[in-house]
């Protein structure tokens, strides 16, 4: 991205200043270096956003911030119903509510060493990835209305986990006001066989180990010591989810003129909040949420039952979950006044600092955990979220690496067979049905997540607590 | 003078960009649907023994190669099949598709990624140059 477009408020704030439809600044979070290699689009894609009715504040760039459907990936906005604000499929995007959730597993290196082959292969084998793969619970028409309305909480009604979960998930696990009945045949028949899968792309499931702390007394409350094994998962709303933004995204376009909206970009395709189709898309929506959160659950009970047949004294609670592309509403303070806002974060993560009132106890006094993926052979990280994120970007920030390389030149680069080989010479193993997909993801073809997080952590989003690296992936 | 029908991938940073071209607009949508496939597997190790048909309607041939290739990924989800020959007729709005293929072998067809949907982004139907057509978009992967 040119810099010159830019006006630099301090290392980690440029700003967009306002000008032709736009209504108000553009803010991307990002170091000198980061914002440099940031495709263009980004900043034609921030600037469009922030040219759509009601939109509050600013139109935000997270520091993962990439080249998107309207929106850019790492791109939050929030829009105020009483402003003729709007509400995006194309500001929510394809993957619902893809997201993180990460376990504890109450175990050390020493004891998941010996077993490591046996647990890749397990998890590869238990855990179904890739495409075409169908989960073992088939869904009726009664069951998919009730998953879709209940989220985690059903998929623990279910026996798929249990109650202590549901307080480690945002929204405790279950979306409020979905509405089944405006997610259409099609997106339903889509999810039938895809419950408790991991999809592929970007997805994963892996077995981390803790390897740096930042902030012991962030670490020590989110009970995460130096050594610590975990486990991590990768994935969203599958099919479901894919079908209601696709659907969506269409009537979208369609209507837009009709609402008096004139879309720069046929992908910021949205509906007035108020509106019977802006309604129809949030009660889907939510649904769709609820579908994620349903499907990390029963991932987390298939990984469980492994880690059970495999090293037995190993308890896995949950540390959180979170999700990536959705549209919530939340008071914030904008001008003084408090109201409710709909913010849409695609490719970021929700990141409320303490005190807030949307989170578990367990996390009031210190803020919820942020998880961010890194690739199979990097790093995650978890950080936490700060009092100032509100006011710096509606509580939120980046959620991942974003690629650098697109998956023709990863191609063009790798082979699959050479990234495993590699992988595990370092001591990392990597089970995936497909080769190719593997040279796809390779680690090379994305940016350095450790910028990425010292970025966010500059800038005021969310603060670093702990680094975790890969032992075992499972990709799909 | 116009080239023989063929299929290819640009890049998208985070995605994939599909381009079918062909002497007419119907071989250029084949093409594009040959292109789909290829972000998953090899055409060519997919083979045509089933059919499914295929309806779209849509305002614009913008709307309507984006509303093709959701129709295509949608059998692909549903029916855990990858299609590798297509044949399109065109009317007004109105697009009559046949796709065949086979269900999906995870050992001999080794998908790479799950197509999630086709976009908006960089979508295009137009002539070139040559008089040849192309149609083109993003699918997020």
């Amino acid at each position: 991205m040119d810099l010159s477009l830019l006006t630099r408020k301090s290392d980690t704030e440029w700003w967009i200043d306002p000008h032709g439809a736009m209504r108000v600044p553009g803010i991307i979070y990002a170091t000198e270096g980061l914002v440099r290699e940031m495709d263009a689009k980004v900043y034609e894609q921030v600037a469009n956003v922030a040219t759509l009715p009601g939109i509050e504040r600013a139109s935000y760039a997270m520091p993962d911030a990439h080249w998107g459907y309207g929106f850019p990936i790492g791109g939050v906005a929030a829009f105020d119903a009483d402003r003729g604000g709007v509400v995006s499929a194309g500001g929510v995007g394809f993957d619902i509510s893809c997201g993180v959730r990460t376990l504890h597993t109450g175990l050390s290196r020493q004891d998941v060493d010996p077993l490591k082959t046996q647990l890749a292969d397990q998890l590869s084998r238990s855990v179904p990835a890739g495409v075409g793969s169908v989960g073992r619970l088939h869904l009726g028409r009664a069951e998919m209305d009730a998953m879709l309305a209940g989220g985690a909480r059903w998929a623990v009604e279910q026996g798929y986990g249990t109650a202590a979960d549901l307080e480690r998930i945002e929204e405790h696990g279950c979306m409020a006001a979905a509405k089944p009945e405006e997610v259409s045949a099609h997106a339903k028949e889509r999810q039938r066989d895809e419950m408790g899968t991991l999809g592929s792309g970007n997805h994963y499931l892996e077995v981390q180990q803790v390897v740096q702390i930042f902030d012991a007394a962030v670490a020590s409350a989110f009970r995460l010591h130096e050594g610590d094994i975990l486990v991590s998962i990768h994935c969203g709303s599958r099919g479901l989810g894919h079908q209601v933004g696709t659907e969506f995204l269409k009537r979208m376009v369609v209507s837009a003129a009709g609402y008096g909206i004139a879309l720069s970009d046929r992908e910021l395709a949205c509906a007035p909040i108020d509106s019977p189709l802006g309604a129809a898309y949030l009660g889907a929506m939510r649904a769709a949420i609820n579908c994620a959160l349903a499907n990390r659950q029963i991932v987390t009970h298939l990984v469980r039952t492994v880690f059970a047949q495999v090293v037995p004294k190993a308890e896995l609670p949950l540390l959180y979950d979170v999700s990536h592309n959705t549209c919530k509403v939340e008071s914030h303070r904008v001008d003084g006044m408090v109201k409710p806002l709909f913010v849409h974060r695609k490719g970021a993560t929700r990141a409320f600092g303490p005190l807030h009132p949307d989170l578990p106890a367990a996390f009031a006094a210190i803020g919820q955990p942020v998880l961010i993926g890194g690739t199979m052979g990097t790093a995650s990280y978890i950080l936490v979220g700060t009092a100032d994120g509100l006011a710096r970007s509606f509580g939120s920030s980046c959620h991942g690496a974003g690629r650098s390389m697109s998956r023709h030149q990863a191609l063009k680069q790798w082979r699959g067979r050479q990234v495993i080989d590699e992988l595990a010479s370092r001591g990392i193993l990597v089970r995936s049905p497909s080769s190719r997909g593997v040279a796809e993801e390779a680690p090379g073809a994305y940016k350095d997540v450790a910028a990425v997080v010292d970025a966010a952590d500059q800038a005021g989003l969310s603060r670093k607590v702990a680094r975790l690296e890969p032992l075992v992936c499972v990709k799909g | 003078m116009i080239r023989a029908a063929r299929w290819e991938h640009f890049d998208h940073s985070a995605d994939i960009g599909v381009r079918g071209v062909g002497p007419t607009k119907e071989a250029a949508f084949e093409q594009i649907a040959l292109a789909l496939t290829a972000t998953i597997t090899d055409p060519a190790a997919v083979r045509p023994n089933v059919a499914v048909e295929i309806l779209c309607e849509a305002p614009s041939d913008e709307l309507l190669v984006v509303d093709w290739l959701n129709a295509l990924i949608y059998e692909m989800a549903t029916r855990r099949m990858l299609f590798s020959v297509f044949t399109v007729s065109l009317e007004d709005s109105r697009l009559t598709g046949t796709a065949w293929g086979e269900p999906i072998c995870v050992g001999r067809h080794a998908p790479a990624v799950e197509a999630k949907g086709a976009t908006y982004t960089a979508v295009r139907v137009a002539r070139d140059e040559d008089g040849a057509w192309v149609v083109e978009c993003v699918v997020d992967v």
